[in-house]
């Protein structure tokens, strides 16, 4: 049957195929760009100052990098699916509104929420003096971990990258048959056996891929590291490629840290391809929810209550008081011109990455092959690689571009082009998709893989070309999933910092450049109220992705 | 309905993100500028209003805006670069991204010392990095120069930022310049041992954690003191007022300053408006504006200072030409890191 429908489309459809691939692999080639760049200085003879590195400060970097990817994942772990397990099977107080609440400190930029409780907690903020005043101690009297440490970084990090881990594990929980968990009930399992014996072996793919975007974006994080003063690769590169001048060992380190992430990405890789289930059965009915009492009610409610309190409420309420201070001062036209960017560039960002993913997504699945899986594997590195490094691998190929296009135009027509892609907002549109294509991708291939190939191959004999397949079969069931995709591009696209300060056209700003510029200038009450901005703009795309993820188990959205 | 809404954002964009490369000709200079918006912007405007020449403005972080500038060689829209360091100006210099230019105006408003001798690029404003202490812990008179930091009987009492910091990098290197790498070595070795804790924050921070008590000194660049003293915090004016400056090394070649500067690029196409934005900004009102609104010494001599900047005393700057502060940068860092400053 398989390779009857495969004869057929040869024959019908010419060379197709080939064209398909050679698009997507020429697509993924484009997107790893930047990533090659980087790998392209490794020719560049790196001196005595990749000695330097190895002799000082590389084991610090190593250290604390690795440090800090192990305490994220203990901490999104830890948050993200007892929130989505209690959520899925048990109904205690507030539980509707924890199920889309718990993703909100999604919209809390990593470093905003760093400044934050570094303002709550320092000496003079709020917390300690309250202390004090209660106490009666003065400064020497007492010892608080700071917050400004690696321990604390793990705390920020955990805190507003643990909803991707909830999203996936409760997008499984709620996806799996549910004959699967009601007979291991009838059995005789109580709700942890079954969370432990059956739900959580199914859900480790997804599971695994909420990890590898939180640690993919652990490892590209810059703006918390640097205000705590912990030494990290991404520090490192920066020290290495401006305060020693030396781009080529900067690259090497560069290269080192993406090692270490397709090493992540492999294993990821791994644990899915062992675990490839298709849902077979159409029977979707609602789980009985188990409810909850006593003691055993509450303890779930605090459970869900706390990532919810730390990751979102008090960084915001803190940032509320803080921006009705200074409101009327920065309320006017031009911070409104600066929501409209954010959410331009935000769209069509998403847009336009969503579109890629499902491009490279759907080719992968339909020629398989170890090149298909490496290119497009290297091209959603992105995500794990610090937006400067980013802005930089994009900038110099396509200036190149651009110079040379323009340096010929001289020669033969007398014309100057100038810089036709570097100059504009597509070259910021690129780097957001090389950025995030990643995360994209992930949505659109775990879409993907809900559809049985018995789906493709059904409607190919019918005589259907892959395109239409797409559109007529794939897209319609990966709704939800596409939906999903598209907002979590668009929160990361209003949060990201380093890419849009570099190559952002003349006289255009975006809330996250405005609160970066007075946060760096360590002014954080001045820079709240674009940063409550930008997390009020990421509350509406979150709250429409948690319906999203409801919807996604292949259940109607609770109407009871 | 997907693919027109897809051709609707390739139309915007190529609308919205060609005019300003096309539109060239124009009246108007173009300005990459590591000084944050609010600190460049007011200027910008009135030079606007008072020449009608428009001023088109991305800011950035100076290095990203330097390889930007770098990689788009010929083309490249910007005429003016501003940096917040002489050590960024020195590399856009050695990386051929300025050209000199020759004004009398701007010779006359800039000492030599804030300005590339060949004209390559021109300080605009004054950054002093002292010491402060808290009051009620030291007395002024228990250190007068750098290199007392490295002294131990400041153990653990002193709070500095971390040395992926532009401003420590340059004093590091006007170290080296005035007393060698050995020396610099050994004295960043002994303020590191003196450490209260390991350096994290900004420059704030460093003021407030020794106004809470967590340290004696810090070392800081007197802006920030400033927007702590004249701000709207409350929290941060009542750590400020506990600490005071030190002027170090007023018996020999002066406390160390960096500026924040200029340079017209390589490639300008409007190099007849970036010259005139510069003399602008070199201009007596244009130089208060700095004292008054950020706090920073103009570069200009005979300008007046703001009330602030009068309070805390006329002091003596190092002489040292600016641009040793670029040729020492990666020298001053590898040190650092040898010295496990972290």
């Amino acid at each position: 049957m398989e390779i009857a429908s495969h004869a057929k489309e040869k024959s019908r459809t010419g060379h197709r195929p080939s064209l398909w691939r050679a698009g997507v692999l020429l697509s993924a080639l484009l997107l790893a760009l930047p990533i090659l760049v980087v790998f392209g200085y490794l020719f560049v003879p790196a001196g005595d100052v990749w000695q330097h590195l190895v002799d000082t400060v590389l084991a610090d970097y190593l250290d604390n990098s690795l440090r800090l990817v192990v305490g994220v994942a203990l901490g999104v772990l830890l948050l993200g699916i007892p929130t989505a397990w209690v959520t899925t099977v048990y109904e205690f107080p507030g539980r509707r509104l924890f199920e889309w609440a718990l993703l909100l400190p999604l919209a809390i930029p990593a470093y905003i929420i760093a400044y934050t409780y570094t303002g709550l907690l320092e000496f003079a903020g709020p917390v300690q003096t309250l202390l004090r005043e209660l106490t009666g101690w003065s400064a020497r009297d007492y010892l608080l971990p700071d917050v400004r440490s690696l321990g604390g970084a793990v705390v920020m990090l955990s805190l507003v990258l643990y909803p991707y881990v909830y999203m996936m594990a409760r997008a499984s929980f709620l996806g799996q048959s549910l004959s699967t968990l009601e007979a291991g009930r009838v059995l005789g399992a109580g709700p942890w056996r079954v969370f432990f014996h059956i739900t959580l072996p199914l859900a480790r793919p997804a599971v695994v891929t909420g990890l590898s975007l939180a640690l993919m974006e652990t490892l590209a994080d810059y703006g918390t590291v640097q205000y705590f003063g912990i030494a990290t690769f991404t520090t490192g590169i920066f020290r290495t490629w401006f305060g020693l001048d030396d781009s080529a060992a900067a690259a090497q380190l560069a290269a080192l840290l993406m090692s270490l992430v397709f090493l992540l990405i492999l294993l990821e890789h791994y644990s899915r391809r062992r675990l490839r289930f298709f849902q077979t059965g159409g029977r979707y009915r609602h789980l009985q929810r188990l409810p909850l009492v006593g003691i055993r009610k509450w303890s779930v409610f605090t459970l869900c209550l706390l990532p919810l309190l730390f990751g979102f409420l008090i960084p915001s309420g803190q940032l509320l008081i803080w921006a009705l201070s200074i409101a009327e001062e920065t309320l006017d036209l031009r911070f409104l011109a600066l929501v409209g960017n954010s959410l331009l560039l935000a769209a069509l960002a998403s847009l336009l990455t969503l579109a890629l993913a499902i491009f490279l997504g759907y080719g992968r699945r339909l020629y398989p092959s170890r090149a298909m899986t490496f290119a497009v594997r290297l091209s959603a590195m992105g995500y794990a690689i610090p937006g400067t490094v980013i802005a930089v691998g994009v900038m110099i190929p396509f200036a190149w571009i651009d110079n040379r296009l323009d340096a010929w135009l001289r020669e033969t027509l007398d014309l100057s082009s100038g810089l036709l892609l570097s100059g504009t907002l597509f070259i910021l549109l690129f780097a957001y998709a090389v950025r995030f294509l990643a995360v994209a991708l992930q949505s659109v291939e775990s879409g993907l893989a809900r559809v049985t190939p018995n789906m493709d191959d059904a409607a190919r004999s019918l005589g259907e070309p892959p395109l239409g397949v797409l559109r007529k079969v794939h897209l319609p069931i990966m709704r939800g999933a596409l939906f999903s995709a598209l907002l979590l591009v668009f929160v990361d696209v209003l949060k990201e910092l380093p890419a849009t300060l570099i190559l952002r056209p003349f006289n255009f700003n975006t809330l996250a450049v405005r609160a970066y510029e007075l946060a760096s200038d360590e002014r954080l009450a001045d820079s709240s109220v674009a940063a409550l901005t930008i997390v009020a703009v990421g509350v509406v795309p979150v709250i429409l992705l948690s319906r999203a993820v409801s919807r996604s188990g292949g259940r109607d959205a609770e109407s009871a | 309905m997907k693919s027109t809404l897809y051709s609707l954002a390739a139309v915007w964009v190529l609308a919205a993100g060609t005019l300003p490369a096309t539109a060239a000709a124009a009246d108007e200079v173009n300005l990459y500028s590591a000084r944050k918006e609010e600190l460049i912007k007011p200027l910008l405007d009135r030079f606007t209003e008072e020449t009608g020449i428009r001023v088109n403005l991305v800011t950035g972080k100076a290095d990203a805006l330097l390889k930007r500038l770098q990689s788009e060689g010929r083309n490249t829209p910007a005429d003016l670069l501003i940096t917040t360091d002489a050590g960024r100006l020195h590399r856009a210099r050695q990386a051929g991204l300025t050209q000199p230019v020759e004004s009398a105006e701007l010779q006359a408003a800039v000492p030599a010392t804030y300005r590339e001798p060949s004209g390559h690029w021109y300080g605009l404003s004054l950054r002093a990095r002292p010491i402060f202490y808290a009051r009620e812990r030291v007395n002024a008179d228990e250190l007068t120069r750098y290199e007392d930091l490295a002294d131990p009987k400041w153990k653990g009492r002193i709070c500095i930022r971390s040395s992926g910091n532009i401003y420590n990098q340059s004093l590091v290197a006007s170290m080296i310049a005035h007393g060698g790498e050995a020396q610099s070595e050994a004295w960043a070795r002994g303020l590191v041992a003196n450490l209260a804790r390991t350096p994290k924050g900004g420059d704030r921070d460093q003021i407030k954690a020794a106004a809470a008590g967590e340290c004696d000194l810090a070392v800081a660049n007197t802006y920030y003191f400033g927007g702590m003293l004249a701000g709207k915090d409350p929290a941060q004016r009542e750590a400020a007022s506990k600490m005071a400056i030190i002027w170090p090394n007023q018996g020999d070649r002066g406390t160390h300053v960096n500026v924040s500067g200029a340079a017209v690029t390589a490639h300008a196409r409007n190099r007849e408006n970036a010259i005139r934005l510069l003399e602008f900004l070199v201009r007596p009102e244009s130089q208060s504006w700095y004292a008054e609104v950020n706090y920073e010494y103009p570069v200009r001599a005979g300008v007046a200072w703001s009330a602030l900047l009068d309070q805390w005393g006329t002091f003596k700057a190092d002489s040292l030409n600016l641009g040793q502060l670029g040729i020492n940068n990666a020298k001053a860092v590898m040190l650092m890191d040898r010295a496990g400053w972290k």
